[in-house]
């Protein structure tokens, strides 16, 4: 009995696939914390609220695709931006917990708000990506999540880039650093917690898109945003890098106890590796050690 | 008389008047002023829990005062934020160091010039026209002046976490220099430094006047520097003036010498803390 490794690798294709998002998401996450020090349970509602104003104007109002996208994308910098003015700042200097604590309210409303709307039923998003068949080498790969890495990666690659050149992504890492330096040295701080939110809105946006795109939009999907927590956890809270490597780290894990111990053993994986994260490195792979604990 | 006050405000670079600021019951200032010449080392000093500190913050923008004014060249800044002063030309360093921990000396550097940058994300993006130019002069400008000043060239490309307390200082001043300010407060820039270390961090104190016609304001226990540096020097306690003047008015005013020493007499101090207390005026 040989080991099959054409499965291996199309499964850990699969898995790559579903990291990358993972990845897109957590970096979400982590510019918020770096910025904020909020750790945001929403993001996965603030993912799922992008794919759901994709829908409404694709679907709804049957716009282009590209229009659609883009209203997304606004639509999540909005968001992003009204939550950090009307629930975040006004917590400013409150307990980490209290802060938290709002995030997961904000979660809940932004389920109901979805229920509200588009009821609770599962939907599918209009296709847009191309569907003949990928092969990479002799496995195949499902094309929306072919395409799905290829969004992730392209964005991911554009934010770095954006991050280490732009002088809004220096005053992030300076906040990020020494609030009171920063603001000494001219940086608008709380403008740098606006953009922060914006910045991560658009990105779960993005990632809302493709994710519905791969697998439907409901209001439940914001269960996603709980494996993107156990993935900057495993990176460490405030590392992009250790978001990106979580991520796919996390994607594959999914995907092989997926494929090898069957799907209900998908989440149990998952788990059990945060837990043995914060019993063996607590902070994360990359991240700051000094971290407070929530 | 009122003729002699707006003769001084217009020769001062930075006046500051009846400056008062409270926490709840605890008065940090109660009606401070003095004023500031341009291109003088002006230093203030006082027992610890003076109100030194908090000075500072309140003339960078960190605590909003109760009332009082504060003036940079005749123009009220005193409800500007923060990083609006940095903008009109007032730096300053940290009693504990605050520098950019994880990144290395230049980009610490580099970010003092955060404040006069002006590109948007399209320039960035692209990194040409506009922001290359200006990353240019910025580059130029700062590696020739403010670290060869400075004498930290061979840490240029240090982590700024893995240099001793005395360089972690010096990088300080060099990233409060890179926003060519008009005027630097220095909070104790030689607090826990050796005799060498104080008396390299004093040279530069001197050439920043001398070299960049900067002016100083600082806080600082070193008497003997204090002395050494200062054309003007303020004593502040239970935050108020009680003192100013040259380095020789200060050392023979018994005022001063009570507040370091005290007069051993507990009713003064009951007094005095009274008196402590300023109204603003309605």
């Amino acid at each position: 009995m040989s080991f099959d490794w054409l499965f291996l690798l199309e499964i850990s294709l699969a898995g790559l696939g579903t990291g990358a998002l993972y990845a897109l998401t957590g970096l979400a996450f982590v510019v918020i914390y770096k910025a904020t020090r909020v750790v945001n349970l929403a993001i996965g509602e603030m993912l799922m609220i992008g794919a759901y104003v994709f829908f409404a104007f694709a679907a709804g109002f049957a716009l282009p695709v590209w229009v659609a996208i883009v209203a997304a994308i606004a639509g999540g910098g909005l968001l992003g931006a009204f939550v950090e003015r009307t629930m975040i700042r006004p917590m400013l200097g409150e307990s980490p917990i209290s802060v938290f604590m709002v995030t997961v309210g904000l979660g809940s409303i932004l389920v109901g708000l979805v229920e509200l709307i588009w009821t609770a039923d599962p939907r599918r998003l209009p296709e847009f990506l191309p569907n003949e068949p990928i092969f990479v080498g002799d496995a195949y790969v499902s094309p929306k999540v072919f395409y799905g890495f290829w969004v992730a990666a392209l964005l991911i690659v554009a934010l770095l880039i954006v991050f280490r050149f732009w002088r809004g992504g220096v005053a992030l890492r300076a906040t990020a650093s020494d609030q009171a330096a920063a603001w000494s040295m001219g940086i608008d701080v709380p403008r740098v917690f606006s953009l922060s939110w914006i910045v991560a809105g658009m990105i779960a946006a993005v990632a809302g898109i493709v994710v519905g795109a791969i697998g439907g939009i409901s209001s439940t999907m914001g269960i996603f945003g709980l494996t993107v927590l156990v993935v900057v956890i495993f990176g460490g809270l405030d590392s992009i890098a250790g978001a990106l490597v979580g991520g796919l780290f996390i994607g594959l894990v999914e995907a092989w106890a997926g494929a090898y111990l069957g799907g209900e053993f998908k989440v149990l994986a998952v788990f059990t590796l945060l837990v043995l994260i914060l019993m063996v490195r607590p902070y994360g792979l990359f991240g700051t050690h000094e971290i407070e604990r929530l | 008389m009122s003729i002699v006050e707006s003769v001084s405000s217009e020769r001062s670079l930075l006046q500051i008047e009846d400056l008062t600021l409270a926490f709840g019951g605890v008065q940090a200032l109660a009606g401070v002023g003095f004023s500031v010449a341009p291109g003088s080392i002006t230093s203030v000093i006082g027992p610890n829990g003076a109100g030194k500190t908090s000075l500072f913050n309140t003339i960078s923008g960190f605590y909003r005062p109760a009332c009082g004014s504060i003036r940079l060249e005749g123009r009220d800044i005193t409800r500007l934020p923060a990083p609006k002063r940095a903008a009109l030309g007032v730096a300053r360093s940290f009693q504990n160091i605050a520098l950019f921990r994880g990144m290395t000396v230049l980009d610490n550097i580099k970010l003092g010039r955060h404040c006069h940058l002006r590109t948007n994300v399209f320039d960035a993006l692209l990194y040409f026209g506009r922001a290359r130019r200006e990353e240019m002069q910025l580059r130029a400008e700062i590696e020739e002046r403010v670290i060869d000043f400075l004498e930290i060239d061979h840490i240029r490309h240090a982590p700024v976490a893995s240099l001793p307390y005395g360089l972690q200082k010096r990088v300080e001043m060099a990233r409060a220099l890179a926003m060519q300010p008009k005027i630097v407060l220095l909070d104790e820039p030689v607090a826990g430094m050796n005799r060498e270390e104080t008396e390299d961090m004093a040279r530069f104190i001197l050439d920043l006047r001398a070299e960049w016609g900067v002016t100083v304001l600082m806080v600082e226990h070193d008497m003997g520097m204090v002395m050494d540096l200062s054309d003007r020097v303020v004593v502040l306690n239970f935050g108020q003036v009680i003192a100013q003047g040259t380095p020789a008015q200060v050392q023979n005013d018994p005022e001063v010498i009570r507040a370091y020493l005290g007069s051993g007499r507990v009713d003064e101090l009951r007094r005095r803390l009274a008196g402590a207390r300023a109204e603003c005026p309605a």
